[in-house]
């Protein structure tokens, strides 16, 4: 078996131990296991990776066996590495095994460790089959896997009620976008009669039955399978009319939001839609639509992050609107400038993530920051490292988030399918980014102390030098990941020349993407003057309507409430008795009615017996004689 | 040459099947069901000989010693199950053994 | 000669016998008349089936029949007693009502069978020549051997069963 085949069966051999074997593991096996198969995992990337930059076709494929086929259309199992699955075994591997570290150590104290790490590894098993899969039936396979798993993690403490209303609400609502997305499969195998992604990018291109309709030029087949797609990308990767899931999931243990809710499942919708890419450069109208999505969702994820008092809420808006970013860059086609910055993205996020992680360990599971303050001096290692995060996360020149967003932001504005108003809403974006940046940094680390003075840290964090090895590998990733070039151009297919329209980028477009984050600094350094400052007044969380109407995440919540849940809940009301059912109780009801009948013939009376074989002749000579 | 047509041979041998049949379906004593039970057979005899007359074959016959002994094994065991009834139930009522209603 | 004294005549007088006391086994209400009633609707079976050209059946009629299952029948009747509750169980000491519904049945079966005798273009008549044992013996010892062991077997099956369960539970005979 190839090394590529294998990559996933490290951890599925550490999900079966675990499993299996359960609480009779002690944390030192199961830590070793489980953290030891990711390492493993990522080591082999590392070494896969090294390999298909040597290699001459610059692909590496594995075929195991054939799973079925479909006429002529085989799906196979097979995994397929390009330089865009590269980059995704590389963060999950990457950051997995860190993120595996960091949870082996903050998650130690649980009774339920092994199940949480089982989990864990489970999801990167599930994550490793979604980027290497060669078809698409397999690559859902794994997209369910990765739901399934994401769905049991932010239950993991299922004795909350709330935990295990967000792990419901986040199944069902990328259920909702899963559906989507499988009925573009089948429009996708009907139009194409393949499965195969990288048949399909091809045929994409050629088939003219596909990209032309002759009743409806404008809605060809392209136009439904990428806008299918679309609305599975949408709801695993919390974009606009789906995002509402991801604040809510927040409610699992914290690495659970770094790796998966921040890092790397999040981003499958992104790794989708540039997987797919040669269907969707086919729709380019689909393209602007996954433009405008970025582009609203990123303003609106700011907007609410600005609103949060919650830590991990305010990161994982911050998610949302990276990922808008994303989104941004595929619809604007600039590809590998979106798949640059979900690599950078998952590195400081994670970081971000952890870091939160270690803060609200060591404030015995405080996320409020209205109750943190002055941490900058109790936990000044956690604080450089945050900064670190919040740095790149700003796009600081230097910084890792610095190259992909400026990457990201100057391919907008002479994007045929992007221009310049969603120009101006990055902008808009990099500022509301940097202004929450900001409050969050002033809130939780600077200003007066708000939690109880005789509040002992707890100390096993800061001892533990594991634990900060995991950060200070994931710091360095933040600082330097972005001098790695990431060259995807050849991946992709470009748009044809002739659409290329000739619109001069004005000059003044970069300085302003530079100059925004520090006019965003500037500008919170004096509003959130208060926040800073070592006063003596007290802090409360604003209550004004609007602030509470944005801390809401705009109220997308009540409006599906309204719309969706609370007809949906009146109508399920009102057919309490279901009326179906009734329908399909009538066979019941008519089974039973004829069970009596027949009961009532079996009164254990033989001569009754002897009597219904005289009838029964008297019958049977009445039909073969007339 | 006789003058017995068939037709009447069979009827004679409807006619005890049916008494034999009413017996069984009207009494309630078990050993009144054997004995109409036992005129149910006999007019089966009936038939199988009057056809055999007819046809100057032997089959009949033998059927009707087949019938023969069914019956004696019949009634060697149907007595027995009586003789049991009347140990148990101190009664030869057969509507008393219901206990199959279902 | 008179019609009484010719074979169908015979005949048909043994018919009516064997019908009559038929009609008087099953609406008996003593058993050992009921017995004795059956007896002679065996005897007039016999008879019959000697007018038919069949004496070695008749013979065997009276022989079995009559001779021995009935013997077995009046065994059980005074060893056991089985004629104690014959008045609380006939049908007659609770009115006709309860004849009603299965001699309608009967009468329904009856008029089908005629029905169907009558249709089926059957104008034989009887042989008169008979046929004797020899030619029966002949067949059940050639070609219906195998019935032969089998009816044998069936006796024995009969004889194990009754001996099993007329055994009085104290000495293991269980059902």
């Amino acid at each position: 078996m190839s090394l590529l085949a294998s990559l996933p069966l490290y951890p599925l051999l550490s999900f079966l131990i675990l499993i299996s074997f359960g609480k009779r593991l002690s944390w030192v096996m199961a830590s070793w296991v489980s953290v030891g198969a990711m390492g493993a995992a990522a080591f082999c990337s590392m070494f896969l990776v090294n390999q298909l930059s040597t290699s001459d076709t610059s692909v590496i494929t594995a075929h195991m066996w054939q799973w079925f086929s479909i006429g002529s259309a085989k799906v196979n199992v097979s995994f397929y590495l390009d330089a865009l699955s590269a980059v995704m075994i590389l963060v999950v591997t990457g950051v997995g095994f860190l993120i595996h570290l960091f949870a082996a150590i903050y998650m130690k104290s649980d009774e339920n460790f092994t199940r949480f790490m089982a989990y864990m590894n489970l999801f990167i098993v599930a994550m490793l089959v979604l980027v290497l899969a060669d078809n698409l039936v397999l690559l859902y396979l794994g997209w369910e896997g990765v739901g399934l798993c994401s769905f049991l993690l932010i239950g993991f403490w299922y004795q909350e009620k709330s935990n295990v209303l967000a792990a419901r609400k986040a199944f069902i609502v990328t259920r909702i976008g899963d559906t989507a997305m499988v009925i573009g499969l089948f429009l996708l195998f009907k139009s194409l009669a393949s499965l195969n992604i990288a048949e399909i990018n091809q045929l994409a291109q050629t088939t003219i039955s596909f990209t032309s309709n002759s009743m409806n030029a404008a809605h060809s087949d392209a136009y439904w399978a990428a806008l299918l797609l679309l609305g599975g990308a949408v709801g695993k990767s919390a974009q606009l009319p789906l995002q509402t899931w991801l604040p809510d999931a927040m409610a699992g243990p914290t690495p659970v939001s770094a790796l998966i809710h921040a890092a790397t499942m999040v981003t499958a919708g992104v790794y989708l839609i540039a997987r797919m890419n040669g269907v969707f450069l086919m729709a380019p109208e689909v393209m602007n639509y996954v433009a405008w999505l970025g582009g609203i969702t990123l303003l609106i994820a700011g907007v609410a992050a600005l609103a949060q008092n919650d830590i991990k809420r305010v990161l994982a808006y911050s998610t949302m609107s990276q990922i808008g970013y994303m989104m941004l860059a595929l619809g604007a086609g600039a590809w590998s400038a979106g798949v640059f910055h979900l690599m950078t993205h998952a590195f400081f996020k994670a970081l971000l993530f952890l870091t939160a992680g270690a803060v609200i360990l060591a404030l015995h599971h405080q996320q409020d920051i209205f109750k943190m303050g002055g941490l900058l001096k109790r936990l000044p290692v956690e604080a450089t490292l945050f900064l670190v995060g919040l740095a790149c996360l700003i796009a600081l020149p230097g910084t890792s988030g610095f190259f992909s967003k400026e990457a990201i932001i100057a391919s907008l504005w002479s994007s045929p399918t992007a221009g310049p108003s969603l120009w101006w809403c990055a902008i808009l974006g990099a500022l509301l980014t940097s202004i929450y940046s900001c409050r969050l940094f002033f809130l939780a680390f600077l200003g007066k102390a708000r939690f109880p003075e005789n509040l002992v840290i707890s100390d096993h964090i800061e001892t533990n030098k594991l634990l900060r090895g995991a950060l200070f590998i994931l710091a360095l990733l933040s600082l330097f990941g972005g001098l790695v070039t990431v060259d995807l151009s050849s991946l992709f297919s470009s748009y044809k020349p002739s659409v290329v329209s000739s619109i001069d980028s004005p000059s003044w477009l970069h300085i302003v993407a530079i100059a925004t984050p520090f006019i965003g600094i500037i500008f919170s350094w004096f509003y959130y003057r208060r926040y800073r400052i070592v006063t003596d007044e007290p802090l409360t969380a604003s209550h004004s309507a609007w602030i509470v109407f944005c801390r809401n995440g705009l109220g997308f919540d009540t409006l599906y409430s309204t719309l969706l849940i609370k007809p949906y809940c009146f109508v399920a009301k009102l057919n309490k008795n279901d009326l179906f059912d009734q329908i399909l109780m009538l066979i019941a009801w008519y089974v039973r009615i004829w069970r009596d009948i027949l009961s009532v013939s079996q009164s254990g009376s033989l001569r009754w017996f002897a009597a219904a074989f005289g009838l029964s002749l008297v019958g049977l000579i009445c039909v073969v004689t007339l | 040459m006789t003058e017995i047509p068939l037709t009447h041979v069979l009827i004679l041998s409807s006619l005890l099947f049916i008494i034999g049949f009413v017996g069984v379906v009207v009494r309630k004593n078990t050993l009144f069901m054997l004995m109409s039970l036992e005129v149910m057979l006999n007019a089966v005899g009936v038939a199988f000989i009057g056809a055999g007359s007819v046809w100057q074959e032997a089959d009949g016959q033998i059927m009707f010693m087949l019938v023969l002994t069914l019956a004696a094994a019949e009634i060697a065991v149907g007595l027995a199950l009586l003789i049991r009834m009347q140990r148990r139930y101190r009664t030869l009522n057969i509507d008393v053994l219901n206990q199959m209603k279902g | 000669m008179s019609s009484l004294a010719s074979i169908e005549g015979l005949f048909y007088l043994a018919a009516t016998i064997a019908i009559v006391a038929s009609l008087k086994v099953v609406t008996g209400k003593n058993t050992v008349h009921a017995l004795l009633y059956l007896v002679i609707s065996l005897l007039a079976v016999a008879v019959c089936f000697y007018l038919m050209g069949a004496p070695f059946a008749a013979g065997l009629e009276v022989i079995v029949y009559a001779g021995a299952i009935l013997v077995l029948f009046v065994f059980a009747v005074m060893m056991f007693g089985l004629g104690i509750d014959e008045t609380h169980n006939a049908p007659q000491s609770r009115g006709l009502s309860l004849w009603v519904g299965p001699v309608f049945l009967g009468l329904l079966l009856l008029i089908e069978l005629i029905f169907v005798i009558g249709n089926s273009d059957l104008s034989l008549q009887l042989n008169n020549q008979i046929v004797d044992s020899k030619q029966v013996g002949m067949l059940l010892y050639g070609p219906y051997l195998l019935a032969v062991e089998i009816s044998s077997f069936l006796l024995l099956a009969g004889l194990v069963a009754g001996y099993h369960y007329a055994k009085p539970e104290s000495r293991g005979g269980r059902l």
